[in-house]
Formats: C-alpha cells, sequence, structure tokens
C-alpha cells in the first residue's frame, strides 16, 4: 500500500516436531506490511498465529523456523542475534497473544503488569508508571479504572482481560502491533471502540497493524487489506472492501458459513474442502 | 427448568466491593435456548458461574427442575448440568493430553466404555483420532474450544451453560458447532443458557434474549425483534448497530449508559 514497507516476508516456513511425523503449520508464506491495516483470516489451524509467532521468533521449542526473507525495518530477522530479538520485541513490534489471560502473570495486579510495561520502556518512576497505567485502562475503555487496576487476571472478566493485554502492548507505542483475535471476547460496542483506539495509532503515528481474526464482517470493515490462509498457506490477498466479493471457493466457503441477522437459516452450511486448493497456491 | 430470581453477585468488601449482578432474574423452560448478550463486564459469565456454583455465594434463588440450588452442586447434579468455559486455554488442564482432559470426566462419573465416547467426543466436534494424545499447547485455539465443547459433552447433559462457545473459533468451525449444537437440542431435547456477544449466533441459536448491562437485564426480547432491530432499549439499539461493521464515525457517537 504505502512505500514505507515496516515487514518484508518471504517464502515463511515453520514446522513442528511430533512424535507423529512433523506438523507443517506454515508453507511459504509471503507478504508484505506497510502503515496500513492487514487482516489475516482464515480457518482455524490455517496457520495464523504461528505466522505471527515466527517473526517474533516465539514459536515452540518443537519448531523449525525458515524463510528467504523476513525484514524488519531494514533488520534481517532470520539471523538477528538473540540481543537484538529482546529489543525488537515488544518494544518494536508487539503482538496480542490469542489467550489473553494465559499470557498474563496471575500473581500481579493487573495495573501493575501495565506500568511495569512501561517502565522497563521508558525507565520511568514507579509513580508515573502507575498513572500512565490508570490511563491505558481508560483508555481502553475500562469502567472504573482505579479498581480495576488492583485486580488479579482471575478477577477480571475475558473482555477486561483482553483489553489489559491490548493497553500493555501499546503502552511502548511499537511500530508493528500483531494483534491475534484481540477483540474476541470484547461485547460488540466496546469492540468497535478498541478498534477505533488501533485505527487511530495507524493514522497518527503510521503503526503498522496484523490483525488476525475469525470475524470475516469485521476485517472487511475495518482493515485495508485481507490474507487469506488455508493450510499454511495464502489463498489470495483482497482489498479489504471487496473481501464479500471474493471469488476464491474456500473464501467464498468461509463467507457462506456466517450466521447473519438479516436472513436466518435453520442449519448453517459448512466448508467443503479441497486438497487441490493447496497445490494451486504453489 | 432453570429459574433464577432476583439474582445478587458480589465480591469484595468494602469501599472494594464490586456488584456484578445485581438483582437478575429469567426464565428458561425445558428444551428452549435463552440467550444473554451485554457489555463487557455486565456480569454474563457470572450469572453462569452462580448456576454452575463455581461462585458459590449468591442471593436471591436459582431453582433447577423446581428444587432450589444451595450452594454445593452434588455429583448428580454436575453430570446434568455442565458448563463450557470463555477461557478455552485456562479451562483445559496444560500438562493433561486430550485423551486425559475427555477421560477425567468419564471417570469421576464412573462411565463405562471410556475410548469409544472419547473418539466418538472428539468426532462430534469435527476432531480426528490424531489430536487425543496431543497437549493444549499443541493445538491451535479454535482446536482448544472444541475440546472444552467435547468435554461437556461426554456426559450426555441436560442442561449446557455455554460461555461464548464459538468466539475463538473459526466460522466453518463456528457453523459446525452451532449445527452440533441444534442437533443435539433437537435429539435429546438439551436446554442451553448461552453467553455471547455475537448477536447473529445468538438469534440463531435462542429463541430468547436478554440484554445485560452494570449487573442488571435491561431488556428481554425475542430474538425475531432483535432481528427486526426495532428493540425497546436504546443500548440494545446501539449494541445492534455496532454489529453492522466498523465504522469510525459511528463509535465516536456511542453513548455510555448506565
Ligand atoms: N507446538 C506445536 N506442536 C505441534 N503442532 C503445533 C504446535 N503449535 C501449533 N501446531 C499446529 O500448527 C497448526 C497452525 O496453528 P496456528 O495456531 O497457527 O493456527 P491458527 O490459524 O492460529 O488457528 P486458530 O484460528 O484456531 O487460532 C495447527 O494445526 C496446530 O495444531
Ligand atoms: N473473583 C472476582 N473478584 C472480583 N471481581 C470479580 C471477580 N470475578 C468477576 N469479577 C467482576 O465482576 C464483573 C462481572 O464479570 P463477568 O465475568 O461476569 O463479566 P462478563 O459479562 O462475563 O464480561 P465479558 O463479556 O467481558 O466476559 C466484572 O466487573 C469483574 O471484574
Ligand atoms: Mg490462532
Ligand atoms: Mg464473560
Amino acid at each position: 500500500m504505502t512505500e514505507a514497507r515496516l515487514l518484508e516476508v518471504e517464502d515463511l516456513r515453520v514446522t513442528f516436531r511430533t512424535p507423529h511425523g512433523p506438523v507443517e503449520a506454515v508453507r511459504g508464506v509471503s507478504f508484505s506490511l506497510g502503515r496500513e491495516r492487514l487482516g489475516i483470516v482464515g480457518e482455524s489451524g490455517s496457520g495464523k498465529s504461528q505466522t505471527g509467532r515466527a517473526l517474533l521468533r516465539l514459536s515452540a521449542r518443537n519448531g523449525r523456523v525458515s524463510a528467504k526473507k523476513m525484514v524488519f525495518d531494514g533488520i534481517d530477522l532470520t539471523n538477528a542475534s538473540e540481543r537484538t530479538m529482546r529489543r525488537i520485541r515488544g518494544a518494536r513490534i508487539s503482538m496480542i497473544m490469542q489467550d489473553p489471560r494465559y499470557s498474563l502473570n496471575p500473581v500481579v495486579k493487573v495495573g501493575d503488569q501495565i506500568a511495569e510495561a512501561y517502565r522497563i520502556h521508558t525507565g520511568a518512576s514507579a509513580r508515573k508508571a502507575r498513572d500512565r497505567a490508570m490511563e491505558m485502562l481508560e483508555t481502553v475503555r475500562i469502567r472504573e479504572a482505579g479498581k480495576v487496576y488492583d485486580l488479579y487476571p482471575h478477577q477480571v472478566s475475558g473482555g477486561m482481560g483482553q483489553r489489559v493485554m491490548i493497553a500493555m502492548m501499546l503502552i511502548p507505542e511499537p511500530d508493528v502491533l500483531i494483534a491475534d483475535e484481540p477483540t474476541s471476547a470484547l461485547d460488540v460496542t466496546v469492540q468497535m471502540q478498541v478498534l477505533a483506539l488501533l485505527d487511530d495509532m495507524v493514522r497518527e503515528r503510521g503503526m503498522g497493524l496484523v490483525l488476525i481474526s475469525h470475524d470475516l464482517n469485521l476485517v472487511a470493515s475495518f482493515c485495508d487489506r485481507v490474507m487469506v490462509m488455508y493450510g499454511g498457506r495464502v489463498m489470495e490477498v483482497l482489498e479489504a472492501g471487496r473481501l464479500h466479493e471474493a471469488q476464491h471457493p474456500y473464501t467464498r466457503g468461509l463467507l457462506n458459513c456466517l450466521p447473519s441477522l438479516e436472513h436466518p437459516q435453520h442449519m448453517l452450511p459448512v466448508l467443503t474442502r479441497d486438497a487441490g486448493w493447496l497445490e494451486e497456491a504453489r | 427448568m432453570i429459574e433464577v430470581e432476583n439474582l445478587t453477585v458480589e465480591f469484595g468488601r468494602g469501599a472494594a466491593t464490586v456488584r456484578a449482578v445485581r438483582g437478575v432474574s429469567f426464565t428458561v423452560a425445558q428444551g428452549e435456548s435463552y440467550g444473554l448478550v451485554g457489555e463487557s463486564g455486565s456480569g454474563k459469565s457470572t450469572v453462569l458461574r452462580a448456576i454452575a456454583r463455581i461462585n458459590p455465594e449468591f442471593g436471591g434463588t436459582i431453582r433447577v427442575n423446581g428444587t432450589p440450588l444451595t450452594s454445593k452442586r452434588s455429583r448428580d447434579e454436575a453430570r446434568r448440568m455442565q458448563m463450557v468455559f470463555q477461557d478455552p486455554y485456562g479451562a483445559l488442564h496444560p500438562r493433561h493430553t486430550v485423551d486425559a482432559i475427555l477421560r477425567e470426566p468419564l471417570e469421576i462419573h464412573r462411565v463405562g466404555d471410556k475410548d469409544r465416547r472419547i473418539k466418538a467426543a472428539l468426532s462430534d466436534v469435527g476432531l480426528g483420532p490424531e489430536f487425543r494424545f496431543r497437549y493444549p499447547h499443541q493445538i491451535s485455539g479454535g482446536q482448544r474450544q472444541r475440546i472444552a465443547v467435547a468435554r461437556a459433552l461426554i456426559l450426555e447433559p441436560e442442561i449446557l451453560l455455554l460461555d461464548e462457545p464459538t468466539s475463538a473459533l473459526d466460522v466453518s468451525v463456528q457453523a459446525e458447532v452451532l449445527n452440533l449444537l441444534k442437533r443435539l437440542q433437537r435429539e435429546r431435547g438439551l436446554t442451553y443458557l448461552m453467553v455471547s456477544h455475537n448477536l447473529a449466533v445468538v438469534a440463531h441459536i435462542c429463541e430468547r434474549v436478554a440484554v445485560m448491562n452494570r449487573g442488571r437485564v435491561v431488556e428481554e426480547l425475542t430474538a425475531s425483534t432483535l432481528r427486526g432491530g426495532e428493540p425497546a432499549e436504546a443500548y440494545t439499539r446501539q449494541l445492534v448497530s455496532a454489529t453492522e461493521g466498523y465504522d469510525r464515525e459511528a463509535v465516536r457517537g456511542y453513548v455510555t449508559y448506565e
């Protein structure tokens, strides 16, 4: 979209060793990201999360990652040192994980976790960090931020936990944010408010956003481009506003599965998969 | 089947008290599906957790099949009423294989024929036998949620409490799980109480829906009223409009309802 490429990925592969043989989770994914909103959709297990994790070198220990090219802002991520990766992770490329509560420390108050994230990146005083964390809780539309600050992860609702994670990841003002299902536990109005916040970061700060989501309507209405994944491969890349006009049978199949408020159906169509899709993509 | 009367749930003490549920009442008939929607943090999960007695402390009355619930739930009751949790990772023991996760309820309730039931439960939720010996961290988010649904179904309960059962699922698996829920309801006459923030999903499964805000039910409506788009409450109308997709201007106009 824009000429300023933040991320360039070519032929990314992630393979897991398991007792039952290798699992090829990502099989030759290529894409680039500018200062834009890129959506990644695709069925469960299609490799969306593993694509995001591989960029930050966060694949599980039984995984092996390779790529012809994986460059972030001129830095070659394929052979960057662990030290470089630590400096990039969180500060310059942040990832909001799919299971928010699992990513939070269960024995630290949620407010303190956000404050700590701020201190690590800025070296601010404890007081300043506390104020900033409180502000961030309000930014992500948490009511009664003062009370919520002192709660532990198991004491907050699903949607609150998700917003705490978002606050933590946004506080260092990263260049790239990979948001893995960041709003799946939010009610629709709060979901839209959180998206507006991410939208502001893209428009005002030029952040690049990768939004991984199952919600095709949301991605179509929010993103600039959409990448459709199946079986670890990219089936097609579309202009988001035209997602509903997609021609690929897989994308059409996904769109048809959606229940709709306007058009009630007794049973929903389910996807019929075609092994041929994987070959065509080669 | 389920009668909830003036339910209240509070957490903490003194100034820090959170009044999570503030006088909620509704009834669900046998074989009916009832939906709870509403704001994040409005107390939807807390209502389900009170009925399942995961939060044993509650005010008001909950009756199931006419019997008022006490703070402890009996084993028989547990078998008849199962819950699918919102947070699929937290709900599955990280060091147990899928097989062990599905086997545990069968062992607790001394149900025989375990291997056959485990295989059937996996195939009911569209997972092949190769998933049986994996650990939760070795499967995708959607696959984990299907395991959670499979575990709830394996004891063949009469009532299912479903907390966002499909929000972690992709649309094709969501369609499979929703079809499965409909089929089971038809075949076994199951009763559902379902929380979801996806209004299309709720309207698809449920005949009636309660809209919650700040610990209260602000409106009860039928699925067809929800579809028709003319709910009585402004808060519900805002929810319906947000369902239509991202609209930057509309978001700025949102009102916070107290
Ligand atoms: N540590 C691991 N060992 C073996 N297989 C794994 C491991 N981690 C992930 N996988 C497999 O890799 C594939 C891709 O997983 P990934 O988490 O990227 O899916 P996803 O597209 O994010 O799905 P979802 O929408 O359900 O979150 C899945 O089939 C998953 O089971
Ligand atoms: N153990 C606890 N201690 C203190 N507060 C709690 C506890 N559990 C829940 N709460 C509070 O109760 C309120 C209702 O939470 P609940 O989980 O029922 O919300 P919800 O409607 O399910 O929201 P979501 O849609 O985000 O999941 C929230 O303000 C939450 O912080
Ligand atoms: Mg995922
Ligand atoms: Mg909840």
